[in-house]
């Protein structure tokens, strides 16, 4: 918050702002005073803005072609891609917008744990974080079964058999979530109305993070509490719009080249197949971006067993500002942490590879080693490490990283020259 | 800054890895030449007519393709008949239209508007005709099958007699690239099949070529459309990119602070 109370000029800005201050917000925004060592890490926060408005916008025209019906679905997506004007550009657009959705919450996401972002006072920008995480997933598995591919139709068959497992009642929710005895076309047309419904409730919980992250302001790669105002901060505009501008930009190449050359790389062949019942597919495999909580769920041989793990998997991230236990925010000063931090990353990224795998043999090894370390790193390594790590010492601010020559200058510098 | 680039790029591969070691477990595809690939990718148009030749004198006893039309044969971007040419090759079909006035259902010649005509009445009627298994409708095939193209050029050429110790039951053929290697479906090309009129000589790996390249059309329609648009975009973008950083660095030298 600005520390002057803003007064607009013109009479008539008064007498509306008097009444509902949104000059004031617009104020607030413009000169919302942001750590000015952010490096580019920290523009991801607009860019899933920008990647939010894309998936309502080509969304809601996609909805004005689309056919919810078991019979009608597959065709309907043809028709798009045929005959609508353009219909193949915001279909690939929708369809590329979800993996580099989550794409760059994947990066918020490890950003935040490099540098503490989670960490008192941010707490619950965070749990609101993991929230829209989660309405993520589910909006993206139940757009995925709107083509009504094979892939479609068999990932939902997968995924709602889940709730199987839940003992006594399971059997009924499933039915209850099918609308039927099988994934049928009451499924489709409740997935679809959820689908619709979802992003706007993101949107909302979006509007939260952010209000949230204004009472504190940003964390910055230091991990040092920063004066606001002050020489260690700029205003939001236009310092932070034009980088996040350019952060944006560069990302917006990436997402065409995926659109315009290889728009279908991402997805599954099979979903081009339109579903039937009778026919199973060799591997049923959901999207790049839920692999490693599908190597989890399978890593465990019982059923029920099995969604827990999921769940708690995403779950136990909403404790981690509990977990954590060291006072110290950023990876910088913390050299165990730092270790953990990649080991951690690899053990996500090993997950999903075999996510992608037949569980059988060496994967299904593989998987389960993966999965019990992901839970030991939270739930062991991360509340010990605070502890019993040896911290570096801290700089006093971000401009001025020490005073009377502490000997961690050159790990800043570094860190700075790397961004 | 550049390790972005660097963690980006390695991030895309690692994406687009996972996808494609899905298909790794299967025998090193036949690989040729397309035209349509690459960022200025374009079909070849001969190839494209030939295909479509190919498609309706071979395929199309048994294959569907129930999402194109025969306008689609004379638009921008596909074989571009010509629209009597696309006319002429609609009125060879036809199809079920009414009720009319008198409440009666009527058959009359295909006309622009109408979807290809599919062989079969239904998938029921199809699998009988065809011994059990259903001939797969070809509108998206190019797209539905992993390897794409390459897939689908290489199961046409992957004819073989079984290897030794292989018994495969009746109607059953021995196929190098299908999966499981066991196929319903005869041989359907053979040298000199059908006979192009413009002279190419119909081999059997030109026909392959022809109709996986008509295919790949028929299941991405606009794909000549979606390249040269990108080239414009990204282009562009880059450019944008480009001003908007030298306007980043000159706003933040207002400042002492690295951007």
């Amino acid at each position: 918050m600005s520390d002057h109370e803003y007064v607009p000029k013109s009479k008539f800005g008064k007498w509306f702002n008097d009444r509902l201050p949104l000059l004031t917000l617009a104020s607030h925004l413009t000169d919302y005073p942001t750590p000015k060592n952010l490096n580019y890490w920290w523009t991801f926060g607009g860019i899933l803005t920008f990647c939010l408005i894309t998936q309502i916008v080509t969304g809601l025209t996609l909805a004005m072609h689309y056919i919810a019906h078991a019979d009608l679905a597959f065709e309907s997506v043809e028709h798009i891609m045929r005959d609508v004007n353009y219909g193949w550009l915001i279909r690939y657009i929708h369809a590329n917008g979800a993996s580099m959705f989550f794409l760059a919450v994947y990066i918020h996401i490890f950003r935040s744990l490099f540098y503490g972002s989670y960490k008192s006072p941010r707490e619950i920008i965070w749990i609101i974080g993991i929230i829209i995480y989660l309405l993520m997933m589910a909006a993206a598995f139940m757009g995925y079964v709107l083509p009504w591919g094979q892939m479609s139709f068999w990932g939902a068959t997968v995924i709602t058999n889940l709730f199987s497992a839940i003992p006594l009642v399971g059997e009924g929710i499933v039915n209850w979530l099918w609308g039927g005895y099988s994934v049928d076309n009451p499924t489709l047309t409740r997935f679809f109305t959820l689908h619709y419904l979802i992003p706007f409730l993101i949107l909302g919980l979006v509007v939260l993070h952010i209000w949230a992250l204004h009472i504190p302001g940003n964390n910055n790669p230091v991990g040092i509490d920063v004066k606001k105002p002050s020489k260690d901060t700029v205003p939001f505009h236009p310092y932070i719009v034009i980088k996040d501008g350019f952060a944006l930009l560069m990302f917006t190449i990436v997402f065409a080249f995926f659109v315009f050359y290889s728009p279908n790389i991402l997805g599954h062949a099979d979903n081009y197949i339109e579903a039937n019942p009778m026919v199973t597919p060799a591997h049923i495999v959901p999207e790049w971006y839920l692999l490693p909580f599908y190597a989890i769920l399978r890593s465990v041989p019982d059923k029920l067993m099995g969604v827990v793990a999921m769940l708690s998997a995403i779950l136990i991230l909403a404790a981690l500002p509990w977990l954590d236990t060291s006072k110290i925010r950023s990876a910088v000063f913390r050299p165990l942490y730092k270790q953990f931090y990649w080991i951690l990353l690899a053990d996500v990224l090993i997950l999903g590879y075999v996510g992608a795998m037949p569980a059988e043999g060496l994967y299904l090894l593989i998987a389960r080693v993966a999965t019990a370390y992901y839970f030991i790193h939270f739930l062991i390594i991360l509340p010990i490490l605070g502890f019993k790590e040896k911290t570096l010492p801290l700089p006093l601010s971000i401009t001025e990283p020490v005073l009377g020559g502490f000997p961690n200058t050159a790990i800043v510098k570094k860190k700075e020259s790397l961004d | 800054m550049k390790n972005i680039f660097k963690i980006l790029y390695l991030t895309f591969i690692l994406l687009a890895g996972t996808n494609q070691v899905n298909a790794a477990e299967k025998v090193e595809l036949l690989k040729t030449d397309w035209s349509f690939k690459g960022i200025f990718g374009k079909f070849d148009r001969g190839s494209l007519q030939r295909g479509y030749q190919v498609y309706s004198e071979v395929c199309s006893s048994c294959h569907s393709m129930k999402y194109v039309s025969y306008r689609n044969l004379f638009e921008p971007g596909g074989p571009e008949f010509s629209e009597d040419q696309a006319k002429a090759i609609a009125a060879n079909f036809e199809v079920t239209d009414g009720p009319n006035s008198d409440g009666e259902m009527f058959t009359r010649p295909a006309k622009l508007s109408d979807k290809f005509v599919m062989p079969f009445a239904n998938v029921k009627a199809a699998q009988v005709a065809n011994g059990g298994a259903y001939p797969p409708d070809m509108s998206v095939l190019a797209k539905a099958r992993s390897g794409g193209v390459d897939y689908i050029y290489s199961v046409l050429l992957g004819y073989e007699d079984p290897p030794n110790g292989v018994a495969l039951d009746e109607g059953v053929y021995y196929n190098k690239y299908m999966y499981g290697n066991n196929i319903k479906m005869s041989e359907p090309l053979s040298d000199g099949l059908v006979e192009y009129s413009d002279g190419t000589i119909a081999s059997k790996e030109q026909m392959a070529k022809d109709v996986t390249t008509f295919l790949m059309w028929t299941a991405e329609p606009h794909l000549e459309a979606r390249h040269k648009l990108g080239f414009k975009a990204i282009l562009y973008l880059i450019i944008l990119t480009i001003l908007v950083y030298f306007s980043m660095k000159k706003i933040w030298s207002r400042i002492e602070s690295e951007v």
